[in-house]
C-alpha cells in the first residue's frame, strides 16, 4: 500500500430538494487500500457512492477517480472502476461463464485473454461443475463471490462494494474478506459500504458516515482506542447515538 | 378484521403512490368515451373523389360542385388523363374518380343523359359500395333535376326508421364496450400484474409467513382495482349522460348490479391468471391474449357474432365479455328489464362463481 | 466495436431464454391471422328480417321471395302488426321490421308511388346501415324489374339507367383485404412496442441496468443493442405474417418486396423508439405495460383501422398524423393491395421517419447513466 490517494474527496454534497443526503464530505483514499465505508442505513454511504461511481451528480464539491475528475470526466472514471450492487447484478439467464464473457468484453477485454483469465477464475472459485448453470440457480454465496470476481476482472484502479455480503453466512463472509484482500494485495483500492461492524475489522481505514457527515475516519485499531472500547460495533454505537437522522 | 383492513390500506398506498398509473387509469376511459363518442365513426364521408371531366361544360360542371357540395365527398382533384387516376389510388389521395364522358352536356338536351364511369377504390369493399350507393344517388338525382320529365313507372320508397338510435350514433353500440374493456383491463391486466410482481419481488413469501391466510393476502392485492373499477364504472356512467347524452333508458340498480358482478368476475379472472404466472411479463400477455383480445374479437362489441364461423361463435360463449356487453346493451339502450335478460345475467353469474372456485383452488394447490 | 457485439449477443442469449418472448412471438401472428380476421367480416349475413304483409298480392310476395333470395336475411317471422313485430325486435330476434301496406300493389299501379316502412335495430350502427343498404338494393331492384316489365317492348329509354362501376384492385370481392395487412401491422406493433420496452424496464427492476451505467459502454451502443434484436424478431414476424397472408387469405404483394420491407422497418424504428422512450420513464414494468397499452389501444383505433380516418372531426384527423400507425396502414394498403412504389409513399415513409427518427433521438436523450 502506498500514499499515492487514488480518490480525492472535496467538500462533496448531495442534495435531494430540501434533503442534504451527503453533506460536505472530505477525505482521501490511497492505492492499495481496504476503505470501510460505515454507517447506518440513511447515513448517506450508498449516495455518497454512487456518485463517486459516476451513477450520481454531486450537488456541489469535488472528487477525482483514479485521476478522473467525477464530474467532467465521468466516462473515464468509468473505465477505471469495477462495481458491485447490493443485487449482485448478475444476469440470472444467463451462464456463469457467460455473465464473465459479457462484462469482462465490455470492459474492452479481448477474447484470449477472457478465455485465459476466465479458466483460471472458474477453478478458483471451484465453480467447475457449473459453469454452464444459469446464475438464477446458483446459491447466494456463490453469486456474491462470482460478482465480485467478475467486477475485479478488468483489473480496475479501484472497485466499489455495496453492501456485498448481505445475507450469507459467516463462513461465506469470511471467505468473501479473503478475495478481497488478494484483490487488495494486487493493487486494486477496495472502498466497501457495509453495516457490519465486525467486517470493519478487515479494513485498512474505516470511515464512519453520521447524518451526510463524516463524524469518523481511522483505522479500526485507532478508533476503538481514541473511543475507549473493544470493537467497532461499540465505536460505531457511540457516533450513532448523536445521529439526527432515523431512518 | 383490523389486520384485512390494515393489508387493503397498504395495497391502496401502493396504487396510489403509482402516479402513472393512476392518471391513466382514470383518463383512460374518459379518453376512449371522448375518441367513440366524438371522433369514431362508422359512416362514410369526406371521401376524396377525382374528376376526369372530358366534357367541360355547365351541366358537367354543375355535377362536379354537386359532387363536391355534398358531405360524402370531397373533390381532390380535376384531373385530364386516366392515367392520373391510376397515380392518385397508387398514392391512396382518391377512394374513387368519376369520369364524365365527352358531350355530357349535349346528352341532355337530348333524350339519353349519359352515364358518367365510376372508378371505384375497391380494396375495402364495404366503404367502396357505400360510396358507389352514394355517387349513384348524386348523380341520379341531378338527371332527375335537370330531366324531370324523365320519370319512372314505378316508384317504391323505403321509408327508413332508426329505432333507439335515430342518430346512428355509435355511442349506444361502444359505451357498452368501453365499459367492458376498462373493466378488463384493470380487473384482470393490472391486477394479475401486481400480485405476480410480489411473487418476482419476492414479498409475497413474506406476506404468506405471515398469520393472515392466504385468500385474505390475495383478495387485500384485489380490492384496490375493485374500487377503482367502480370508480371507472361511475365516470363512464356520467360521461355517458352528461358529454354524449346518451340516457340510460332502464334500471339503473340492475346495470350496476350486473357490472358488480363482471368486475368480480374480471377480478378472479386475474387472479388465476396470477397463479399460473411466474414472471409479470406472463401475466401480461396471458391477460392481453387470452382476455383482452378476444374480448375486442369474440364479445360482439366490435364484430358482429352471428357472422362469425361455428366454431369462433361457440368461444365466444364461453367469454364473459360477451355476456356482460349483451346485457348493458339491453339495460341500456333498449331499457330490458330483468324479465328479458335473466338467461345472460344467470350465465354470468355461473362465470363468476366457477372463476371463483378455480382460483382459490388453485392457490390452495400451489401452496402445497 | 467489439463491444457491441458483446452487447448483442448477451441480448439474443436472453431473449431466446425468454420463454414469454418466444411463445408469444409464435403464438401471436397465428391467433391474430387466423382468428381476426375470420372474426371480422364486415360482410352481414343472417340478418334477422321480420315481415309484416298486409297486402298479401303477388308483388308483396314477389319482393318478399326477393328478399329471401339474397341471402343476407333470415325471415325470424311474419308478424300480424308493428307492435308485435317491435316486440320481437325488444327481445333481439328481429334486427329489421319491413312493413308492406294494405293495397300496396293496387295502389302502385294506380298511383304509381309507394312506401314501403323499413325499421332498422340502430344499436349496432354499422349493421343498421349496411342492412339498410342491402334491402334498399332488394327494393330498388324489384322496383326496376317491375318497371322494365311495364314497359312497351321496342327499346324505349330506360329511364335511370344504372351505371355499372369499376371496381379496381380487387378482382376476388375479397371483403377482408384491407382487413389483413392491418393485422399485421397491429402484431409488429405490439411485439415492437411492448417487448422492446418491457426488456428494458426489466434490467432496471432487476437491477442489472446499474451495471451497465457503471461501464464504459456509451448510452448510445446500450441502446442499439436493445433495439437491433427486436427489429430482427419484428421483421421475422412481420415475415412469417406475410406468408401467411397468402396462404390463407390469397392477398399477395402487388408492389415489391424492397418497397414493403423499406416502408415497415421505418414502421418498426418508429415503435421501438416509443417503447424505447416509454423505458426511460417507466420504473417498472407493471408502469411500462400500462402506458403502453394505453398509447397502442388509442393509436389502434385513430390508425383508420377499423373506423375511416375521413369521418373524422378536424381535430381528430390533425392528431392522426402524429401517429406512426395511420401512416403505416396506409402504406401497407397501397404497397400490397395496389402495388404502389415508393414514389407514391415518398410523403408517408417521410413522416413516419421523421417520427422515429424524433422518438429515438427523445429516448436517447432521456436515458442517463448518470441521475
Amino acid at each position: 500500500m502506498t500514499n499515492e490517494p487514488i480518490i480525492e474527496i472535496r467538500e462533496l454534497t448531495k442534495k435531494f430538494g430540501n434533503f442534504t443526503a451527503v453533506d460536505h464530505i472530505s477525505f482521501e483514499v490511497v492505492k492499495g487500500e481496504i476503505f470501510g465505508f460505515l454507517g447506518a442505513n440513511g447515513a448517506g454511504k450508498t449516495t455518497a457512492m454512487r456518485m463517486l461511481c459516476g451513477l450520481s451528480t454531486p450537488t456541489s464539491g469535488e472528487a477525482k477517480v483514479a485521476g478522473y475528475d467525477i464530474k467532467t470526466q465521468t466516462e473515464k472514471v468509468k473505465r477505471m472502476i469495477g462495481y458491485m450492487s447490493q443485487k449482485f447484478s448478475l444476469y440470472d439467464n444467463l451462464t456463469v461463464w457467460e455473465n464473465l464473457e459479457f462484462y469482462a468484453g465490455i470492459y474492452g477485454l479481448r477474447k484470449k485473454e477472457i478465455r485465459e483469465k476466465g479458466e483460471q477464475l472458474i477453478i478458483q472459485l471451484q465453480l467447475q461443475d457449473s459453469s454452464n448453470k444459469l446464475v438464477g440457480s446458483l446459491p447466494l454465496g456463490w453469486k456474491q463471490k462470482l460478482a465480485f470476481s467478475i467486477a475485479i476482472f478488468h483489473e480496475p484502479a479501484v472497485v466499489f462494494l455495496d453492501e456485498p455480503t448481505g445475507g450469507v453466512d459467516p463462513l461465506t463472509r469470511r471467505q468473501f474478506w479473503e478475495m478481497i484482500y488478494e484483490a487488495a494485495h494486487r493493487g486494486i483500492t477496495v472502498f466497501a459500504t457495509t453495516h457490519y461492524m465486525d467486517e470493519a475489522e478487515y479494513c485498512d481505514r474505516v470511515c464512519i458516515m453520521v447524518d451526510g457527515r463524516v463524524a469518523a475516519l481511522d483505522s479500526p485499531a485507532k478508533l476503538r482506542a481514541s473511543f475507549e472500547v473493544s470493537s467497532m460495533d461499540d465505536v460505531f454505537y457511540q457516533l450513532a447515538r448523536a445521529a439526527t437522522r432515523v431512518e | 378484521m383490523k389486520i384485512l383492513f390494515g393489508f387493503i390500506r397498504k395495497e391502496i398506498y401502493h396504487v396510489l403512490r403509482d402516479k402513472w398509473v393512476l392518471l391513466i387509469l382514470i383518463f383512460m376511459p374518459i379518453i376512449q368515451i371522448l375518441l367513440f363518442g366524438f371522433a369514431l365513426s362508422n359512416e362514410v364521408k369526406n371521401n376524396p373523389i377525382a374528376v376526369f371531366d372530358a366534357s367541360k361544360d355547365s351541366y358537367s360542371r354543375q355535377l362536379t360542385d354537386k359532387i363536391n357540395a355534398s358531405r360524402y365527398f370531397d373533390l381532390y382533384a380535376n384531373v385530364s388523363s386516366q392515367s392520373e387516376i391510376e397515380e392518385l389510388f397508387k398514392s391512396g389521395k382518391i377512394k374513387v374518380a368519376l369520369c364524365i364522358p365527352p358531350r355530357f352536356g349535349e346528352a341532355f338536351e337530348g333524350s339519353a343523359p349519359l352515364q358518367p364511369q365510376i372508378i371505384l377504390d375497391a380494396t375495402d369493399l364495404n366503404i367502396s359500395n357505400q360510396i358507389n350507393q352514394f355517387l349513384q344517388n348524386i348523380i341520379q338525382s341531378f338527371i332527375k333535376q335537370k330531366k324531370p320529365e324523365v320519370r319512372p313507372t314505378y316508384s317504391i320508397i323505403p321509408e327508413v326508421r332508426m329505432m333507439y338510435n335515430p342518430q346512428l350514433k355509435g355511442a349506444p353500440n361502444f359505451v357498452p364496450g368501453v365499459m367492458a374493456m376498462i373493466m378488463l383491463l384493470v380487473c384482470v391486466l393490472m391486477t394479475s400484474v401486481a400480485i405476480v410482481k410480489e411473487k418476482e419481488t419476492g414479498t409475497m413469501e413474506v406476506l404468506l409467513v405471515s398469520p393472515m391466510r392466504p385468500s385474505i393476502i390475495i383478495i387485500s392485492k384485489a380490492i384496490p382495482y375493485f374500487i377503482l373499477s367502480v370508480i371507472n364504472y361511475f365516470i363512464i356512467l356520467a360521461m355517458n349522460k352528461y358529454l354524449l347524452d346518451v340516457p340510460v333508458k332502464g334500471s339503473l340498480l340492475l346495470l350496476t348490479a350486473v357490472s358488480f358482478i363482471f368486475i368480480l368476475t374480471s377480478l378472479f379472472l386475474g387472479i388465476l391468471i396470477s397463479h399460473t404466472s411466474q414472471t409479470q411479463q406472463e401475466a401480461m400477455f396471458k391477460s392481453l391474449i387470452g382476455m383482452m383480445l378476444p374480448t375486442v374479437l369474440l364479445s360482439g362489441f366490435m364484430f358482429p357474432i352471428e357472422n362469425m364461423p361455428l366454431p369462433l361463435q361457440f368461444l365466444s360463449n364461453i367469454i364473459p365479455s360477451r355476456w356482460y356487453y349483451s346485457i348493458i346493451k339491453n339495460v341500456m339502450i333498449q331499457g330490458s328489464g330483468l324479465e328479458i335478460i335473466w338467461r345472460q345475467f344467470a350465465i354470468l353469474g355461473v362465470m363468476c362463481l366457477v372463476l371463483f372456485i378455480a382460483s382459490i383452488k388453485k392457490f390452495k394447490v400451489r401452496l402445497e | 466495436m467489439r463491444i457491441f457485439s458483446v452487447l448483442l449477443k448477451k441480448e439474443f442469449k436472453l431473449i431466446s431464454r425468454n420463454r414469454v418472448i418466444l411463445i408469444i412471438s409464435t403464438l401471436a401472428p397465428i391467433l391474430q391471422f387466423l382468428i381476426l380476421p375470420m372474426v371480422a367480416s364486415y360482410e352481414f349475413k343472417n340478418i334477422n328480417l321480420a315481415i309484416i304483409d298486409h297486402d298479401h298480392s303477388s308483388w308483396s310476395s314477389r319482393l318478399i321471395n326477393k328478399i329471401k333470395g339474397s341471402g343476407y336475411f333470415i325471415i325470424s317471422g311474419y308478424e300480424n302488426n308493428f307492435s308485435e313485430a317491435l316486440i320481437r325486435m325488444e327481445k333481439n330476434e328481429a334486427d329489421v321490421i319491413l312493413q308492406i301496406p294494405p293495397g300496396f300493389e293496387k295502389n302502385l299501379v294506380r298511383e304509381k308511388e309507394q312506401n314501403l316502412l323499413v325499421a332498422i335495430n340502430a344499436i349496432n350502427g354499422t349493421k343498421a346501415a349496411i342492412g339498410g343498404n342491402y334491402l334498399g338494393d332488394i327494393i330498388k331492384r324489384f322496383n326496376k324489374e317491375l318497371t322494365v316489365e311495364a314497359m312497351p317492348v321496342q327499346g324505349a329509354v330506360i329511364s335511370r339507367p344504372n351505371s355499372i362501376p369499376l371496381h379496381r384492385f380487387n378482382p376476388n370481392y375479397n371483403y377482408r383485404m384491407t382487413l389483413v395487412p392491418g393485422i399485421l401491422c397491429i402484431l409488429v406493433t405490439m411485439i415492437g412496442g411492448f417487448m422492446a420496452s418491457l426488456n428494458i424496464v426489466e434490467e432496471k427492476e432487476k437491477g442489472t441496468i446499474e451495471q451497465i451505467n457503471v461501464s464504459p459502454i456509451s448510452k448510445v451502443a446500450f441502446i442499439l443493442s436493445k433495439l437491433i434484436p427486436f427489429l430482427i424478431i419484428s421483421n421475422f414476424i412481420f415475415s412469417v405474417g406475410l406468408i401467411l397472408t397468402k396462404v390463407i387469405y390469397g392477398i399477395g404483394l402487388q408492389g415489391d418486396l424492397i418497397t414493403l420491407y423499406v416502408a415497415i422497418n421505418i414502421y418498426i424504428l418508429s415503435v421501438l423508439g416509443l417503447g424505447l422512450l416509454i423505458s426511460t420513464f417507466a420504473n417498472n414494468q407493471y408502469q411500462a405495460i400500462f402506458i403502453m397499452y394505453f398509447l397502442i389501444m388509442i393509436f389502434m383505433l385513430m390508425s383508420g383501422l377499423f373506423t375511416p380516418v375521413e369521418s373524422m372531426p378536424d381535430w381528430a384527423r390533425f392528431m392522426v398524423h402524429f401517429i406512426p400507425l395511420y401512416y403505416m396502414i396506409d402504406v401497407i394498403r397501397l404497397i400490397m393491395l395496389k402495388g404502389s412504389g415508393l414514389i407514391h409513399i415518398l410523403p408517408q415513409l417521410s413522416m413516419m421517419a421523421l417520427l422515429a427518427v424524433g422518438l429515438i433521438l427523445l429516448a436517447m436523450l432521456n436515458y442517463r447513466k448518470t441521475t
